[in-house]
C-alpha cells in the first residue's frame, strides 16, 4: 500500500488588532494602526509565501467595569478599507476580513465582497462571524435587535443571500458589444428576491462576478452549531484548538460533519490560530516564550483579567499576592467586561482550579494568570517548530495555521525568513504561489454561478 | 484659510469619475476598454494622470442601481469607496474622495470607512454624502420605505452631524503606550458620542483612532432647495449645478449666507460647480465626437443628479477661458468636471485645461500640501470633545469648530 502523498500546509497571519497576544509595551512593536504596519505585516507574510493575511472586526470598544478598557490594544480601522490598500501593495497574497453577520445587510456585504476580490485580482475572503449583543447595537440604528438564540439563523440566512447576489451575474454576463451596444447579454443578470424571517430584500445586484466566483468563506465557530454551520458552508474554519490532541479530535469532529452536505473533507480547511517563538536553541526558545508572556501579562492586566472571572473590584489586591480568598460573584461576571468574546466556564470552578494550581506551585495573582492563559503553541529552534507544524499538519491536527505575532508588524520576519524555507525544503509547503487566487492558494474549486 | 476676494486666490479644480465617462455611450467608444471598468488598473491610472495635473481631488461616482438596465449602457459597479482605498497607496497628493450613501448605510460605519481612507491615505480623505431615493434601492435594503426629499435630507444632516462627532471621539493623542501603568490608551481622551437623534442613537466612541485630517472633508450636492440647506448648513465643498456664471454666482451667495447664518466662519465653504466637458482641438470637432456619442445612446436628464449643470463642448483652452472668468467673477471657487470619455477626458484636462490655468495665474503648478483640509484653507480641527473635557485645546476654538 503506498504512502498517502504528505499534505501541503497552509498558513496565514493575524494582524491582531484589539487582543492581549500583542506586546504593545516591547520597544520593538511599532504602531496598531499606522497603514505602514500593516504593509509590513502582510509584505512579510507573502515573501512567506502564505496564503493569506486576515483582520479581524469589534464594532466597540471593550468596557470593563464600565469604563473602556485601557490595558490592551485599542482601536482598529475598517478591515475592508485596509485589505483594499493592501490589495494596491502585494501581489498574489490572500486578503480576509471577519464582518459580523448582525449589523451588516446582505446587499452591502456582497457588493463590498465582490468589490475587493475584483480590485484585488481574486483574492478576498469573509469571516463570518455573529455580534448577537445589545451592547455592540448601542453604536447601530435598531440597537441590540437579534435574540441571541437567533445569531446563527441570521448568519446562515445572510450567507445564502450573499451568495444568490454573487451568483446572479453570470460569469459571461459582460459582454461589451460596442458595436451592438449589448453591454450585459440576454439573461446574463437574473433579479433576486428573498423573503426570509431576517431579511426581504429584492431587486438586482449591481456587481459583475468577481474572480473568483464567490469570494473564500471562512469561519470561526466552536460550538456544535458554529461547526455545522462551517460545515455546511465554509471554505475555512478557524479554530483555538492548535495543540495536538484537541486540534485531532476537532479536525476530526469537523471533517466527520461535511459528507451529509455532499462536501469532501478537503473542501474545508481547518487552520488554528497559533503563536510561535523561535530560538537559537530549546531553551533559549522557552527562555524568550517565559520573557513574552510575563510581557503579554502586565500586573494591572493579571488584576483585570482575574476580574473577569472573579466579577468583582479587585483593584486592591497585590498582583505579586496571593489569590484573593474570597468568592466569584457569578452574576457580576457576565456583566463585568462587555463587548469581548469570552469562553469562561463556571467560574466558580475556574476559581477553584485557579487557586490548586496556584497554591500547588506557589504562583502569585500575576504568575497565576500567565500560567493559566499565556500560551505558545510552537515554541523552539527554526528546525523544530518546522517540524512541530509539518508533523501536526500529517498526524490530522490541522491543514495549516494562522500566526498571530506578538510583536507588530515584525513579528513574524524571522518566522519567514527561518522556518518557511524549511518547509519548503521538505516538499510540504510551496515555493511559490502557483496561481493568482485565494481559491488557487487553498486548494478550493471556483463555485459555478446559478445565472 | 484663503480670502476670496486676495491676490493670488486659486482655482479649485476636480473630477467626477464615473466607470467609462459621464456620457452613457462612452463604453462605445474605440478609445474605452470596458472590461476594465471592473478592474483596478484603470481607475488607478486615472486618477495618477489626475496627480499629474496637480488636481485638487478625485470624486468617485456610487450609487446602489445597477445601472441603467435599457440597452446600451453601462450596468455594474464597483463600490467606490474601496476603489479609492485601492488606489490610495500608490498616489500621494490628490484628494480622494468617493461618494457614500447615507441613506440606507450605517452611520457608525460610513465614519469608520472613511477614517481609514483617511489612515491609508495619509490625510487625502473625503466623502460625498449621497442620498437613495428611490423605491427599489430601498427594497435591495428592505430595512424602510422610499423617503420624502426633506426626510432624506434630514436624516443625512443626522449623519453627517455623527459621523464628525464620531471622527472626534478620540482625541488625537489618545494612545499613550504607559508601561509603567499598564496603559494603552488614556481612556479620558477617548469619548462617547452619545448622540440622540430622530432617525437614530449611536453611543460610540468610534474604533477608529481619529482621522490624520481629524475632521475629513464633507462634499454635498446642492441642488435642491432642502440638499441646498443641507449644504450651507453641513458641507466644506457644495457642488452645484449651474449652466451659466450669474446663476453659479447666485448659488454662491446663497450657499455662503446659509453658511454664515448657521454661524459658520467665512470661507469655510468652498462652491465648486459641475461642468460636463467633451473636448476636441476645437468647438467643431468637439460637437462632432458629442454627436456621435449622442446618436449611440442619448443621455437622460432624468438620470441625472446634477442634471442642468454647465455643459461644455470645445477645445481645453476655450473651457480654461471661461472657468477662469467664472473664478475671476467670484460666481465660484472652481469646478468638477464630467468628462464625457474616460480615460481621455482626464488626459485633455491634464494637458489642455491645466498648463492653460496655470498659465492665467490662477491655477496651481505643484502640490505644496498633502492634507486635503489644507487645500481648501481649512486648519486642523480642535476636537470639541478634548475642548469640553478641558484636556486638550481651548473651549473657544471648540465652539467655533462644532456647528
Amino acid at each position: 500500500m503506498s504512502e498517502r502523498p504528505r499534505k501541503q500546509i497552509h498558513l496565514a497571519a493575524h494582524f491582531p488588532g484589539v487582543n492581549s497576544t500583542t506586546v504593545w509595551s516591547d520597544p520593538e512593536s511599532g504602531s496598531q494602526t499606522d497603514f505602514a504596519s500593516f504593509v509590513h505585516l502582510a509584505r512579510a507574510a507573502e515573501r512567506g509565501k502564505f496564503d493569506f493575511f486576515f483582520l479581524a472586526e469589534g464594532l466597540r470598544l471593550r468596557e470593563h467595569r464600565g469604563r473602556i478598557f485601557d490595558l490592551d490594544v485599542v482601536g482598529r480601522p475598517d478591515s475592508l478599507t485596509v485589505l483594499a490598500a493592501l490589495a494596491a501593495v502585494t501581489d498574489r497574497i490572500g486578503l480576509a476580513a471577519t464582518l459580523n453577520t448582525t449589523f451588516n445587510e446582505p446587499y452591502e456585504l456582497a457588493r463590498q465582497l465582490a468589490s475587493l476580490d475584483h480590485l484585488s485580482a481574486g483574492r478576498a475572503a469573509w469571516n463570518a462571524v455573529t455580534s448577537p449583543d445589545a451592547f455592540t447595537g448601542a453604536n447601530f440604528r435598531r440597537g441590540g435587535f437579534l435574540p441571541p438564540g437567533e445569531r446563527y439563523r441570521r448568519a446562515e440566512e445572510m450567507i445564502l443571500v450573499v451568495r444568490q447576489l454573487w451568483d446572479s451575474w453570470a460569469d459571461d454576463a459582460v459582454v461589451a458589444d460596442r458595436h451592438s451596444g449589448e453591454f450585459v447579454r440576454d439573461g446574463g443578470v437574473v433579479p433576486f428576491a428573498h423573503w426570509g424571517d431576517q431579511f426581504s430584500v429584492s431587486g438586482t445586484f449591481d456587481v459583475p462576478r468577481s474572480p473568483q466566483g464567490q469570494p473564500v468563506q471562512i469561519q470561526a465557530g466552536d460550538s456544535d452549531e458554529g461547526r455545522e454551520l462551517a460545515a455546511a458552508y465554509a471554505d475555512v474554519i478557524f479554530s483555538r484548538h492548535a495543540g495536538w490532541g484537541s486540534g485531532r479530535r476537532f479536525y476530526s469532529d469537523v471533517k466527520g460533519r461535511l459528507a451529509r452536505y455532499g462536501r469532501k473533507p478537503d473542501e474545508l480547511k481547518i487552520i488554528p490560530a497559533a503563536t510561535v517563538v523561535l530560538g537559537t536553541s530549546a531553551a533559549d526558545a522557552e527562555e524568550r516564550a517565559r520573557h513574552i508572556h510575563r510581557q503579554q501579562v502586565s500586573p494591572q492586566g493579571a488584576i483585570a483579567f482575574l476580574e473577569q472571572v472573579w466579577g468583582r473590584d479587585l483593584s486592591s489586591y497585590d498582583p505579586d499576592g496571593p489569590l484573593p480568598d474570597i468568592d466569584p460573584d457569578v452574576d457580576g461576571t457576565l456583566s463585568i467586561t462587555r463587548g469581548r468574546v469570552r469562553h469562561e466556564k463556571d467560574p466558580l470552578a475556574v476559581a477553584a482550579s485557579w487557586r490548586e494550581l496556584a497554591s500547588e506551585k506557589g504562583l502569585s495573582i500575576r504568575e497565576l494568570v500567565i500560567e493559566a492563559t499565556a500560551r505558545t503553541a510552537f515554541v523552539g529552534t527554526a528546525s523544530e517548530v518546522a517540524t512541530l507544524i509539518d508533523d501536526h499538519v500529517q498526524a490530522d491536527a490541522a491543514d495549516g495555521y494562522i500566526l498571530v505575532p506578538h510583536l507588530t508588524p515584525h513579528g513574524l520576519d524571522d518566522f519567514v525568513d527561518q522556518v518557511v524555507p524549511l518547509l519548503q525544503e521538505r516538499g510540504v509547503y510551496r515555493p511559490d504561489y502557483s496561481g493568482p487566487t485565494l481559491r488557487d492558494h487553498l486548494d478550493l474549486p471556483r463555485p459555478a454561478s446559478g445565472a | 484659510m484663503s480670502d476670496r476676494r486676495a491676490p493670488g486666490r486659486q482655482l479649485h479644480l476636480g473630477v467626477l469619475l464615473s466607470g467609462a465617462g459621464h456620457h452613457p455611450a462612452a463604453w462605445r467608444h474605440p478609445s474605452v476598454r470596458a472590461q476594465g471598468l471592473f478592474e483596478a488598473e484603470g481607475l488607478v491610472a486615472q486618477v495618477q494622470t489626475a496627480e499629474r495635473g496637480t488636481l485638487d481631488l478625485v470624486i468617485t461616482d456610487d450609487r446602489f442601481s445597477r445601472g441603467d438596465e435599457r440597452r446600451g449602457r453601462v450596468q455594474g459597479r464597483l463600490d467606490a469607496l474601496l476603489a479609492l482605498a485601492r488606489v490610495a497607496p500608490v498616489t500621494t497628493a490628490v484628494g480622494l474622495v468617493p461618494t457614500v450613501d447615507v441613506t440606507h448605510t450605517e452611520p457608525f460605519h460610513v465614519s469608520k470607512n472613511v477614517a481609514t481612507l483617511d489612515l491609508v491615505s495619509s490625510g487625502r480623505a473625503g466623502w460625498r454624502a449621497s442620498l437613495s431615493r428611490t423605491e427599489a434601492e430601498a427594497r435591495l435594503f428592505g430595512r424602510k420605505p422610499v423617503a420624502t426629499l426633506a426626510e432624506l435630507t434630514d436624516e443625512a444632516d443626522e449623519v453627517v452631524d455623527v459621523v464628525g462627532r464620531l471622527w472626534d471621539s478620540w482625541e488625537d493623542d489618545a494612545v499613550i503606550r504607559d508601561q509603567p501603568t499598564g496603559r494603552y490608551l488614556d481612556r479620558d481622551k477617548v469619548h462617547y458620542v452619545d448622540f440622540e437623534g430622530r432617525f437614530f442613537n449611536v453611543r460610540g466612541p468610534l474604533i477608529t483612532p481619529r482621522p490624520p485630517q481629524g475632521q475629513p472633508l464633507v462634499v454635498i450636492d446642492a441642488v435642491s432647495p432642502p440638499t441646498v440647506q443641507l449644504a450651507g448648513r453641513r458641507a466644506d465643498i457644495a457642488l452645484i449645478a449651474a449652466a451659466d456664471v450669474d446663476s453659479a454666482g447666485q448659488l454662491s451667495e446663497e450657499l455662503r449666507a446659509l453658511a454664515a447664518a448657521a454661524g459658520r466662519p467665512a470661507d469655510a465653504l468652498t462652491v465648486l460647480a459641475v461642468a460636463d466637458v467633451v473636448f476636441g482641438p476645437d468647438s467643431a470637432k468637439a460637437a462632432a465626437e458629442r454627436r456621435v456619442l449622442d446618436s449611440l445612446v442619448m443621455p437622460d436628464p432624468a438620470d441625472d443628479r446634477l442634471a442642468g449643470s454647465l455643459d461644455y463642448v470645445g477645445s481645453p483652452i476655450g473651457f480654461a477661458g471661461l472657468a477662469a472668468d467664472w473664478f475671476r467673477a467670484e460666481a465660484v471657487d472652481g469646478f468638477v468636471l464630467r468628462p464625457a470619455l474616460l480615460p481621455r477626458g482626464l488626459d485633455q484636462i491634464v494637458d489642455g485645461v491645466v498648463p492653460s490655468l496655470r498659465a492665467s495665474g490662477v491655477f496651481r503648478s505643484a502640490y505644496t500640501e498633502r492634507a486635503l483640509r489644507h487645500r481648501f484653507g481649512l486648519e486642523h480641527p480642535p476636537n470639541r470633545y478634548a475642548a469640553a473635557a478641558g484636556t486638550g485645546a481651548g473651549a473657544a476654538e471648540a465652539a467655533e469648530a462644532a456647528r
